[in-house]
């Protein structure tokens, strides 16, 4: 129980994927202008880092490692991915069309997304059970949210502030990501 | 297109379309692996390489891949470089396979290399294919080579391992902060130099999907929308 509560813990604050781990930049800056959609983009990565995490992780155990070929990993994860955002859209879109409405947006911008990959990857480079997987993908997902619904009111304020033209846009936006990402440091000491 | 010259294709590159600092594509490993010059060099280098592997492959089949699966044809072929890459490094170079550690398999998703092969290397000549995977490549390479040299002479004191010497060293640079604090600089320094209004946000460009996505430019249209009515 408490070894996965750190894990949680960990994957959620201290190895945040977007602050700590940079993984993510892109959906990151792009999508987080407005809480809304911060919050759907957020939704959107944790249900498919816990999805991917549940379908990698047998793949890799009951199929590359008997066969020995545990370096196409890279390329099995990825497929797998895709094919499995693919499916899930299609599924959303059929039966459940107001979720479809509300997270149909972001899902195909997550196919390729690093930081869904690299959960997936984290996973078997850490050795982690298939529980322990789950725990990963959940925490990395609502970390990712907390990330993106946090810098989404901080970049609302940056944007309204009168700053030199050079900095307009891009650059202040990413030092603002900086500010952040330092007072996320803060919560380094949490698990001692 | 095919009318600008050859020259053009490989120094567009360079600054005028760098990848990192002008179109904003690749951050994640461009903040990730900056801490020290060396590891810049090393992860551009890698990414060049499979840059320019998977524009020439893709080029060369660009006829004979069906437009609906090109995408998954392109990850697997950027996917194949990436593994061959991460067993050559492996074996000859196991402390930059240590360091760049993750950030190695995450190549396959890098937005630069499957933005190329969809943007270019499917519609251009192998020849052409080549010179922008070079110049690309080299450019990314140029800019985490300028991100890891500051971080790491800011943070460490230190340029590829020698000491400076210097009387002051702010550990923060070396820290995820520093990554962010570091790039926004350049890319200020950048637009200040080109005289050219940066970019509001990172666009649907950034994303690899782009030209395939149902929803392209949707996702921001929703923020944008909002930020008028604000």
């Amino acid at each position: 129980m408490r070894e996965i509560l750190v894990i949680l813990v960990a994957a959620m604050l201290t190895d945040n994927f977007v602050l700590v781990k940079f993984m993510g930049i892109c959906p990151f800056l792009g999508v987080s202008k407005k809480l809304d959609s911060a919050l759907g983009m957020g939704a959107a990565v944790t249900f498919v880092m816990v999805s991917a995490s549940l379908c990698t992780y047998p793949v890799y155990t009951f199929i590359l490692v008997p066969l020995g070929l545990e370096y196409l990993k890279t390329v099995a994860f990825i497929l797998l991915i895709a094919a499995f955002v693919q499916l899930i859209e299609m599924v959303i879109h059929k039966k459940i069309p107001a979720l479809y409405s509300a997270l149909g947006v972001f899902l195909p911008l997550i196919t390729t997304n690093c930081a869904v990959l690299g959960v997936t990857i984290l996973n078997i480079d850490n050795g982690f059970t298939l529980t322990q997987s789950l725990i990963n993908g959940l925490g990395g997902g609502l970390g990712f949210t907390i990330a993106l619904v946090i810098f989404s009111s901080v970049r609302s304020r940056v944007e309204k502030s009168d700053i030199p033209k050079a900095f307009k846009g891009v650059p202040s936006t990413l030092i603002a990501a900086s500010i952040v990402s330092l007072s996320f440091m803060g919560f380094s000491g949490l698990l001692t | 297109m095919n009318k600008k010259s050859i020259s053009y294709e490989f120094l567009k590159g360079f600054i005028k379309e760098n990848p990192t600092l002008v179109m904003l594509l690749g951050m994640c490993p461009t903040l990730a692996v900056t801490t020290m010059a060396s590891n810049g060099i090393g992860m551009g280098l890698a990414t060049t390489f499979v840059l320019v592997c998977s524009n020439l492959v893709i080029s060369a089949l660009r006829k004979v891949i069906p437009a609906e699966v090109r995408l998954p044809v392109f990850i697997v072929i950027i996917a194949g470089f990436v593994t061959f890459i991460e067993f050559m490094l492996k074996g000859y170079m196991t402390s930059l396979y240590d360091r760049l550690g993750i950030f190695l398999s995450l190549i396959t998703v890098n937005c630069i290399i499957l933005g190329r092969a969809e943007s270019f290397a499917s519609k251009n000549s192998i020849f052409r294919s080549l010179l922008d995977g070079l110049g690309m490549g080299c450019g990314f390479t140029l800019a985490l080579f300028t991100m890891g040299s500051l971080r790491e002479i800011f943070g460490a004191g230190t340029w590829f391992g020698i000491d400076l010497n210097l009387p002051l060293q702010i550990p923060a640079f070396i820290m995820p902060a520093g990554g962010f604090f570091t790039l926004g600089i350049i890319i200020a320094v950048v637009y200040k130099i080109t005289d050219k209004k940066p970019p509001v946000l990172v666009g649907c460009a950034c994303c690899p999907i782009a030209s395939s996505c149902k929803s392209y430019g949707k996702c921001n249209e929703i923020s944008e929308s909002e930020g008028n009515a604000e």
